[in-house]
C-alpha cells in the first residue's frame, strides 16, 4: 500500500493563478464550497459543486494529484454510501452524501495542494491569530509528508516481520493496521516532544510582538474572488430557501434488516 | 544465497538510487555494505526481502525471484532489522513484541515461549521482558527490535545500522553475537558507517557510491585504501591512519588486534637484535 493519498494534499511550488492567489481569498473560496455543500442535500446541486471545482484544479495544474486523493478517498466514500443506504436512507440520498464527501475532500485538496504552509502561517498571523497557534498549525501541515514517509517505513518494518496488511476479512484488515498505527503515533509524539525542546532551546516565544518579514498583500483579483465567492454563497442560501429544486429519485431501497 | 543481477531502482519521484548493481552473497557470508549517505545502501537491502521490487534486473533469494513472491513469505528466510526501532515497536511488553513475528508465522505457543526466552537471554533483555518497550532507552529498544527479528531464526540476517546508539560494551556484545551467528552458517549482511566496527569484525566489504558498487573485497584491503574510502565518504579506521603514516609498517592493518600482533613481532625482532 502506498501513501499516495497524501500527494493530493501536499503543496507543490507552481506558478498558476490558483497558486498565486492570496491564501485568505482562497480560504474564503474554499469555505464557500464547504458551506454550500452542507447547505444542500440535493444530488444535482452537490454534483454541480463537485464538478464545478474541476476547472479550478485544472487551472492549478494539479489534476493528477487530485485524482490520487480521490482514489484514496474512494474507500471512505464507499463506506459512507453503504452506511447511509443500509441504515434506511434512499439510494439518491446516500449517493448525495457520498458526492458531498468527495466535494469536500476536493476543496481541501485544492487548498492544500496550492497553498504553501508558509503563506498559510502568514495569513493566520495577519488575521491576528496568536503566533503559537499559527506555528502549531503550519507545523502540523508541514509534518504531513514526513508522517507519510514514516508510515511507509513502519509498514515496511512490520511487513518484514511477517505482517500481511491485506489478509483476512474487513475486521481483521482493520486490526492489521494496529501494528502500523501505534509506532506511527508514538514516533509522532516523540518527535513533537523533541521539536518542543529544540524550539524552547532556541528561545521560542520570547518576544510577544513579532514583526513578519513578508507581508501578504491582496491584489484586485483576490478581492474579485472574495466578492464572487460571497455572491455565490448568497445565491446558494437564496436557492436553498426559496427555490424548489428538481430531484431525481431512484426507487432503490435497502431491505430493512432491523 | 542472495543473487542480485543488474538491478536498477528508481523511486516514483524519478530518483535513480541503484544503477546496475550485481552482487552474489553466498550462504554463510558476512558482508558489510558501506557507502556515503544516499549511496543506496538501505534501498539495496530492501530489495533482499521484496519490500522494493527492482525497476530493472532481478533479485533471487535461494533461487526464488523476489518479484514472484510476497514479503511475508520472504520474511521467513530474510530477517531485516530496520535502523530506527521506533518504527516497529508497538506491543505492551518486550516479550510480546519479540513474539510478534513468530505469531505471524503461526508457531505453537510452547515454541514461541522457548524461543523468546532464548533470544532475550542472548541479547541481555531478560530483565525487561515484562516492561513496555517504550519505557526502555534508545539502545535497549534497538536490541528489542533486533531480538524481534532474530527470534524467528531466519537464514539470512540483514541489519541496517545496528551499532547506532549502542555503548562500547553493547557494541562488543553485538560483534560477538554477529560472529556467532555467522559461525552457525547464517548469512549476515550489515549496513553501516561504523568503520571501526567493520575493522574489528573483518567481513567482506561491498562499497557503494552513487548507486554503484565501487569495490567488493576484504575489509583490510578496502578500508586501508585511501582513494576508495574517500570516494565513499568514509574515514579510514584510526589504526589504518596511524600505520600508513609510519614508514615501514604494513598498510593493511586496520584493527587493534592485528596492530598488536605487528607491534609484538617488531618488538620481538628488536629484542633479538639487541
Amino acid at each position: 500500500m502506498s501513501m499516495r493519498i497524501f500527494e493530493g494534499f501536499k503543496f507543490s511550488k507552481l506558478q498558476t493563478p490558483i497558486h498565486t492567489m492570496d491564501p485568505r481569498a482562497k480560504f474564503v473560496m474554499i469555505m464557500v464550497v464547504f458551506a454550500t455543500s452542507l447547505l444542500f442535500t440535493n444530488v444535482l446541486v452537490l454534483t454541480i459543486i463537485f464538478l464545478g471545482q474541476l476547472p479550478l484544479i485544472w487551472l492549478g495544474r494539479s489534476l493528477r494529484r487530485w485524482a490520487g486523493s480521490m482514489k484514496g478517498g474512494v474507500l471512505l466514500a464507499a463506506l459512507i454510501f453503504i452506511m447511509n443506504w443500509v441504515t434506511g436512507s434512499t439510494f439518491t440520498y446516500s449517493l448525495a452524501m457520498t458526492i458531498r464527501f468527495l466535494g469536500l475532500l476536493s476543496s481541501f485538496s485544492i487548498f492544500f495542494m496550492t497553498t504553501s504552509p508558509d503563506d498559510l502561517g502568514l495569513a493566520l498571523e495577519q488575521a491576528h491569530v496568536p503566533y503559537s497557534l499559527c506555528f502549531t498549525f503550519t507545523t502540523a501541515v508541514r509534518l504531513v509528508p514526513t508522517m507519510a514517509v514514516d508510515a511507509q517505513t513502519v509498514m515496511d518494518a512490520q511487513r518484514s516481520r511477517g505482517l500481511e496488511l491485506d489478509k483476512g476479512n474487513l475486521l481483521r484488515r482493520v486490526r492489521n493496521y494496529i501494528p502500523v498505527l501505534i509506532p506511527l503515533i508514538v514516533s509522532a509524539i516523540r518527535r513533537s516532544v523533541e521539536l518542543a525542546e529544540a524550539l524552547e532551546s532556541r528561545a521560542f516565544g520570547l518576544s510577544s510582538k513579532r514583526q513578519p518579514l513578508i507581508m501578504l498583500r491582496m491584489k484586485g483579483s483576490d478581492y474579485l474572488v472574495i466578492v464572487v465567492s460571497l455572491l455565490l454563497l448568497v445565491l446558494a442560501v437564496w436557492v436553498s430557501l426559496c427555490v424548489q429544486l428538481p430531484s431525481i429519485e431512484i426507487p432503490l431501497q435497502f431491505p430493512r434488516i432491523w | 544465497m542472495i543473487t542480485v543481477r543488474n538491478v536498477r531502482y528508481v523511486y516514483p519521484n524519478g530518483n535513480e538510487v541503484l544503477r546496475d548493481i550485481s552482487l552474489q552473497i553466498e550462504d554463510g557470508d558476512f558482508v558489510a555494505i558501506m557507502g556515503e549517505n544516499g549511496a543506496g545502501k538501505t534501498t539495496l537491502i530492501k530489495t533482499f526481502n521484496g519490500l522494493l521490487k527492482p525497476t530493472a534486473g532481478t533479485v533471487l533469494v535461494d533461487g526464488v525471484e523476489t518479484r514472484k513472491t510476497s514479503v511475508a513469505a520472504l520474511a521467513r528466510s530474510v530477517g531485516l532489522v530496520f535502523q530506527n526501532p521506533d518504527h516497529q515497536l508497538f506491543c505492551e511488553t518486550v516479550k510480546d513484541e519479540v513474539a510478534y513475528s513468530l505469531r505471524n508465522f503461526g508457531y505453537p505457543p510452547d515454541v514461541i515461549e522457548r524461543r523468546v526466552r532464548g533470544i532475550l537471554e542472548t541479547l541481555d533483555l531478560t530483565p525487561y521482558a515484562d516492561l513496555s518497550p517504550f519505557m526502555l532507552s534508545g539502545g535497549e529498544r534497538k536490541r528489542v527490535a533486533l531480538a524481534s527479528v532474530l527470534v524467528s531464526n531466519p537464514k539470512h540476517i540483514v541489519l541496517d545500522e545496528p551499532t547506532i546508539g549502542q555503548d562500547y560494551q553493547q557494541k562488543d556484545r553485538l560483534r560477538n553475537f554477529i560472529v556467532q551467528l555467522n559461525t552457525q552458517q547464517k548469512t549476515v549482511v550489515v549496513v553501516t558507517h561504523d568503520v571501526e566496527f567493520v575493522a574489528e569484525c573483518r567481513p567482506r566489504v561491498v562499497l557503494l557510491s552513487k548507486g554503484r558498487i565501487i569495490a567488493d573485497g576484504k575489509a583490510e584491503t578496502i578500508l586501508a585504501n585511501e582513494a576508495l574510502t574517500e570516494k565513499a565518504s568514509l574515514l579510514r579506521p584510526q589504526i589504518s591512519l596511524l600505520f600508513s603514516s609510519i614508514a615501514g609498517l604494513p598498510r593493511d592493518v586496520i584493527d587493534v588486534f592485528s596492530a598488536k600482533a605487528v607491534i609484538d613481532k617488531t618488538i620481538g625482532r628488536l629484542k633479538q637484535c639487541r
